[in-house]
């Protein structure tokens, strides 16, 4: 039992931080709390099963689409709302919250809401490892977390687009003196959470069924992980999402489901109210308390 | 003879925007006349309308209260993006006063709007200090939690709620009981905010720090303000406990959080009426299009980014701007 509850909660892990990642990068880079990011997972879990359900395509070519128009989409609202607003935080707060809203509440209006609403698996297998049935989409998400992670990490150090990313993060102004074009970094960010909000949900969906709600756990849960771990920052992120997903798990199996959600909720909440700035967050102390 | 034509508001206005001299009853009219109107229209739109859109102008005044209770919690630098705390608090715990002790619904709901504006203050306590986002992410977040403990520990009624409330006395009493809080708290925080007193809600607004510097403790005003807020919500989640009879889980929902804000957005923030107007707007709008159904909380979204991003003033600014704009023909003097 504890090995097993373990094994999930390593799973667990591997989930929140692939949810997270996404938001974590737009937040990081141009600092915009994209809260539309769980609307973005919802609307590509659906973009790919009508796709492929209605239009029958190609899995691969579905899948392509999907991720190509959540890009296209993230950078139209970087470029058509968020830049109006932009360095005003409540009110990019409240734009992205309305996008994520409308979008949303449109696919509980459509009623799209069951288990035939669900994504195909990768391969349907299952192993049994340490005693306990693991199936092969769990083992999937494991890899591609940790793949996804590094990937982000290389990108973020070794290529000039992701330097470019880290110097809009730390000093706009002085990025600016470089030669970044700060706008055309900041939709890029935008544009790529999104387009891995699409990816996550190319993960995750196929272990339970699409639904408008998912898109709201999705955003808490990306919330809960990135505040927990300091917004903005890659190493916390990870580590936060081990503290979420263990606690999850365990008082899943220990105390009831009912609990699972307030654990990351109560966690969240004692940390920004200790350390708002999060576990290994680096961003200035002030500009969130004083 | 020759005419040209002149600003009505140029010779009323002596030295700044509020500060005016009147020579005629033409004048004051003119000033009046966005004052007066709206208390006229609060006090006889019970009359006129029938049952149903009585029941619409209830939720109506509601979510104007609950629109101002965001509004003064904005300007005094936290937006909040769950006002479904300050309303369920106050929902639950007349509902628990009525429930279990038998209270009068007089009674309990002022008890309930003064005790959960003190719970909401002392919840939100431990994060006074936090600003912008982070603020409004612990107050998104706390509704969220509390509507799981319910569902958790089966606490006052659990996923089923409390029913069989008891009702107000009348349906006369519950309109112009919430007409006359609406118009009180309209009136009396909009002259607040114009005190001196506002003004240092304001300052820690527009620059924390300076008022820090300027010897004024930031946490005790702050706390005051969510006092206000949180009381005002409260009261609202109070009278609705009594007017649905029923308090359970939905009362935390995401409408209560996201109507008010849209509301005080597309109303004009800053001024409490702008959230005011906001809600006479959208309210009935979203009735008259109560056979979308879902697609209400689209529009909201839909009309949060239109004006965030087109309109970011408000209607109520825009509305006030033309007022003062109208002009009139006159003859130049020879």
């Amino acid at each position: 039992m504890l090995v097993g509850t373990t094994l999930y909660a390593l799973i667990n892990t591997a989930i929140l931080a692939l949810m997270a990642i996404g938001f974590n990068l737009t937040f990081g880079i141009s600092g915009i709390a994209n809260f539309a990011y769980g609307a973005f997972y919802v609307l590509a879990a659906y973009g790919i099963w009508g796709m492929l359900n209605l239009l029958h395509l190609n899995y691969l070519i579905a899948v392509f689409i999907a991720v190509l128009t959540n890009m296209i989409l993230g950078a139209l609202i970087y470029r058509f709302v968020l830049l109006r607003v932009r360095g005003q935080a409540l009110s990019e707060v409240i734009a992205t919250f309305g996008i994520g809203l409308a979008i949303l509440e449109l696919f509980s209006y459509f009623g799209w809401v069951g288990f035939e609403y669900t994504l195909p698996v990768f391969m349907d297998k299952s192993y049994i490892i340490a005693g306990t049935y693991v199936d092969f989409q769990r083992l999937a998400i494991l890899g591609f977390s940790a793949i996804l992670i590094f990937g982000l990490w290389w990108f973020t150090h070794h290529t000039a687009t992701g330097l470019a990313f880290r110097g809009i993060a730390q000093d706009e102004r002085t990025a600016l003196t470089f030669g970044i074009d700060s706008d055309w970094i900041a939709t890029l960010s935008v544009s790529f959470g999104a387009g891995v909000a699409a990816v996550a949900a190319l993960f995750i969906i196929p272990l339970g069924s699409i639904s408008p709600g998912e898109g709201y756990d999705v955003l808490i849960k990306a919330l809960a992980v990135c505040i927990i771990g300091g917004l903005g920052s890659t190493g916390g992120v990870i580590a936060a999402s081990f503290i979420v997903g263990f606690a999850e798990r365990f008082t899943d199996t220990y105390i009831g489901s009912h609990w699972t959600m307030i654990v990351s909720l109560v966690a969240i909440l004692v940390v920004l109210t200790i350390k708002p700035s999060g576990l290994f967050g680096k961003q200035k102390e002030l500009e969130e308390r004083i | 003879m020759k005419n040209r034509k002149e600003r009505i508001d140029r010779g009323i206005k002596a030295r700044s925007s509020d500060i005016f001299a009147l020579l005629s009853w033409r004048e004051m009219l003119y000033l009046a006349a966005p004052r007066v109107l709206p208390v006229v229209g609060c006090l006889v739109l019970p009359l006129v309308l029938g049952a149903y859109w009585q029941k619409v102008l209830l939720s109506v005044a509601v979510f104007a209260l609950l629109a101002i209770s965001w509004d003064i919690l904005a300007q005094t630098g936290m937006v909040s993006l769950g006002q479904a705390l300050f309303f369920g608090v106050g929902a639950y715990l007349s509902g628990v006063m009525n429930h279990y002790w038998g209270l009068n619904p007089l009674i309990t709901i002022p008890i309930a709007s003064v005790m959960g504006g003190l719970i909401c203050t002392l919840l939100l306590l431990p994060v006074l200090r936090l600003r912008g986002i982070y603020f409004s992410m612990v107050t998104l977040i706390i509704p969220l939690i509390l509507v799981r403990v319910v569902e958790a520990t089966k606490i006052f009624g659990g996923t089923e709620g409390l029913s069989g409330m008891t009702p107000l006395p009348s349906k006369w009493i519950e309109l112009y009981l919430v007409m006359a809080v609406l118009l009180t708290a309209l009136f009396g925080f909009r002259r607040m905010m114009d005190s001196d007193y506002g003004l240092v809600l304001k300052g820690i607004n527009d620059n924390d720090r300076s008022v820090i510097n300027a010897g004024i403790n930031i946490y005790w005003f702050k706390a005051q303000s969510l006092f206000i807020a949180g009381a005002l919500g409260a009261f609202c989640g109070a009278f609705m406990t009594h007017v649905y009879m029923f308090v359970g889980m939905p009362v935390f929902a995401l409408d209560y959080s996201i109507l008010p804000i849209a509301a005080a957005i597309v109303g004009g923030p800053g001024t409490l009426a702008g959230a005011t107007l906001g809600a006479f707007i959208l309210v009935p709008l979203s009735e008259a299009l109560r056979g979308f159904g879902g697609l209400r909380i689209v529009l909201y979204g839909a009309f949060l980014v239109i004006f965030i991003v087109a309109l970011p003033e408000g209607i109520f600014h825009y509305l006030q701007r033309k007022y003062h704009q109208f002009e009139r023909w006159t003859e130049v003097e020879k």
